[in-house]
């Protein structure tokens, strides 16, 4: 019972949010263990991407609390989380349009480049090595995501799917503890989604990033994810592995509605 | 055809003619448009890192100025009173982040603009309260920057150069290759682009947004000072300096708002466009077209190429 304590990276505990009057979640409580895929899912509306925002610092919580790698977690703003080793990605992609591949994903390893101002803007010694590493853990990173292609376009000429790749591309190069996916699937064909899954799976097992997703491909979920919890209205309905959440009531009920 | 001659003929048969006066011309054109580059430049790093038009940058420039004349005034030695100036063009920044950007953060662009309004109309006031509204002249002997002329005796004429206006020419040219190697090239640049670009993303990459905001603001005051030094010192230090800020627009138009060496390119167009039409075709417009040549020039770019002569492209997905 204690090692599973442990191997807990994060826990949100009894948290709420709303806006003015409007609930978003309510009372929700769950947990991401290290090395894990872990599925959010739920209708529209349900809270999902509230949820990822409340954890990577967007937002501010009412009432409950974090946990992060056991301890509980102060007020924090979202490069602050980046810092702790938390990365994510956005539902409607938000990469730097006008700046090319290369640069996007650069911008990635932001925190691991220490120089200071002074050293970068001689653009010498230890700042011109800092670059030079930097630089090469993000070709392979390009290299992994199979778009050296497209290295030097500027990502806003791109086409969706590949803009969603780079945007993965570049919380991968983070580093990062916590990986936060909102709908990293959303607008893809059949092969891309093949594609993308293959890319999440081995970012969770050979870069040892642990996942939190959230996918309305109910097949996508159930084929990557270790658990899934799910929200309605902001509130947990369920949280369970894959095949236990399929066939609960509660859950079929929310996605199909329930006849009265 | 008489009129037809006048204009399209004899201007250039002038130039022709006196290839001494036509190079003294373009020198003239593009000292002033080295200047123009310089406050557009302020304008640039500005708008490239917050995404703010920033009204503010004419006074700005005559803040640093005036900061610097006046504490010389009051007895402070030339180059401590420039590192003094330099400290208070960064006590600004962080003011400018504390005050005013970190609690407008994620609001729309125009209420933001608007708030660059109201730094300039405080910092008037500050500027007058503490330095007084009169005129002041520049300190350019004590900078140590080069008085008198440099005569060449080229093209069978003589053209004269101010070795004020070639320091000016360096420096500029100084600051432009450094701040452009900067954006391109390091890990502050890039952060800047992309907080430029989207704040929400760059957030979550690790970027404080309070940090890059200071840093260019720093960085516009400090080119605002050289800027200053050198517009000082080919008139005064005084408010009515600010209205040179407004050829900026032009450059900025012509140029684009994002890019550093449009800014330069674009402010030498200008500076040399006004200056040779001033010359050869305002006598034919009874004169006094300088002021407004470089909209012309601006509009006319505009209908061609909207995004500016460097800007980035403007790339829209339906």
């Amino acid at each position: 019972m204690k090692a599973e304590t442990e191997d807990i990276l994060l826990a949100v505990e009894h948290v709420s949010l709303s806006f003015g009057g409007v609930r978003a979640i309510s009372d929700v409580s769950f947990d991401i263990r290290r090395g894990e895929i872990r599925a959010i899912i739920g209708p529209n509306g349900a809270g999902k991407t509230s949820m990822l925002n409340v954890v990577n610092g967007f937002y501010h919580p009412q009432k409950g609390a974090i946990r992060w790698r056991g301890r509980a977690r102060a007020r924090m703003k979202p490069y602050e989380a980046a810092a702790q080793g938390i990365a994510r990605t956005f539902q409607n992609v938000a990469l730097f349009k006008g700046m090319t591949t290369l640069d996007n994903i650069m911008t990635g390893r932001n925190l691991r480049m220490k120089r200071n101002l002074f050293w970068q803007a001689l653009r010498r010694g230890p700042a011109l090595d800092e670059e030079i590493a930097n630089r090469r853990v993000c070709e392979e990173i390009i290299d992994f995501l199979e778009i050296e292609h497209i290295r030097k376009t500027p990502v806003g000429a791109l086409p969706y799917g590949l803009q969603k790749r780079v945007e993965l591309g570049r919380a991968l190069a983070m580093e990062p503890e916590l990986l936060l996916l909102d709908e990293p699937m959303a607008g893809m064909n059949r092969e891309e989604k093949e594609d993308m899954s293959r890319f999440i799976v081995e970012a969770n097992r050979y870069r040892g990033a642990t996942i939190a997703l959230i996918e309305h491909d109910i097949g996508v979920v159930m084929d990557l994810s270790d658990r899934v919890v799910v929200l309605d209205y902001g509130r947990k309905i369920a949280d369970d592995v894959p095949e236990k959440v399929k066939s609960d009531g509660k859950v079929i009920g929310a996605y199909l509605g329930v006849s009265h | 055809m008489e009129l037809l001659r006048a204009l399209f003929a004899d201007p250039f048969a002038q130039m022709v003619a006196a290839p001494d006066l036509l190079a003294q011309t373009i020198w003239e054109g593009l000292v002033a448009g080295v200047l123009y580059s310089l406050i557009a430049l302020g304008f640039v790093l500005i708008y490239k890192a917050s995404g703010v038009f920033n009204f503010a940058q004419g006074i700005m420039m005559v803040f640093a100025a005036l900061t610097l004349v006046g504490l010389h005034e009051k007895g402070v030695p030339a180059w401590a009173a420039l590192i003094l100036t330099i400290a208070v063009m960064y006590a600004l920044a962080l003011a400018i982040e504390r005050l005013v950007l970190r609690p407008l953060v994620n609001q729309p662009d125009i209420i933001l603009l608007m708030a660059t309004f109201g730094i300039t109309y405080f910092l008037i006031g500050f500027g007058e309260l503490v330095f007084g509204g009169n005129p002041k002249s520049m300190i350019t002997k004590e900078l140590l920057l080069p008085d008198g002329a440099l005569d060449l005796h080229i093209l069978g004429g003589k053209v004269e150069l101010q070795k004020l206006d070639i320091a000016a020419a360096a420096i500029a040219l100084i600051m432009v290759v450094s701040l452009a190697t900067f954006f391109q090239r390091t890990r502050i640049g890039r952060a800047l682009r992309a907080v430029a670009d989207d704040h929400q993303a760059a957030l979550s990459v690790g970027i404080s947004l309070d940090q890059i905001w200071v840093i260019v603001w720093f960085t516009a005051g400090v080119v605002a000072l050289a800027t200053g030094i050198f517009w000082g010192a080919r008139s005064e230090v005084s408010f009515a300096l600010q209205v040179v800020a407004l050829k900026a627009l032009p450059v900025l138009i012509l140029g684009g708002l994002t890019s550093v060496p449009g800014a330069i390119v674009g402010g030498l167009i200008i500076g040399v466009g006004e200056k040779l039409g001033e010359f050869y075709w305002g006598p034919l417009l009874g004169g006094g077209i300088e002021s407004w040549l470089a909209y012309v020039i601006a509009l006319a770019f505009l209908l061609v190429r909207p995004q500016g002569l460097f800007g980035e492209r403007i790339i829209e997905r339906i």
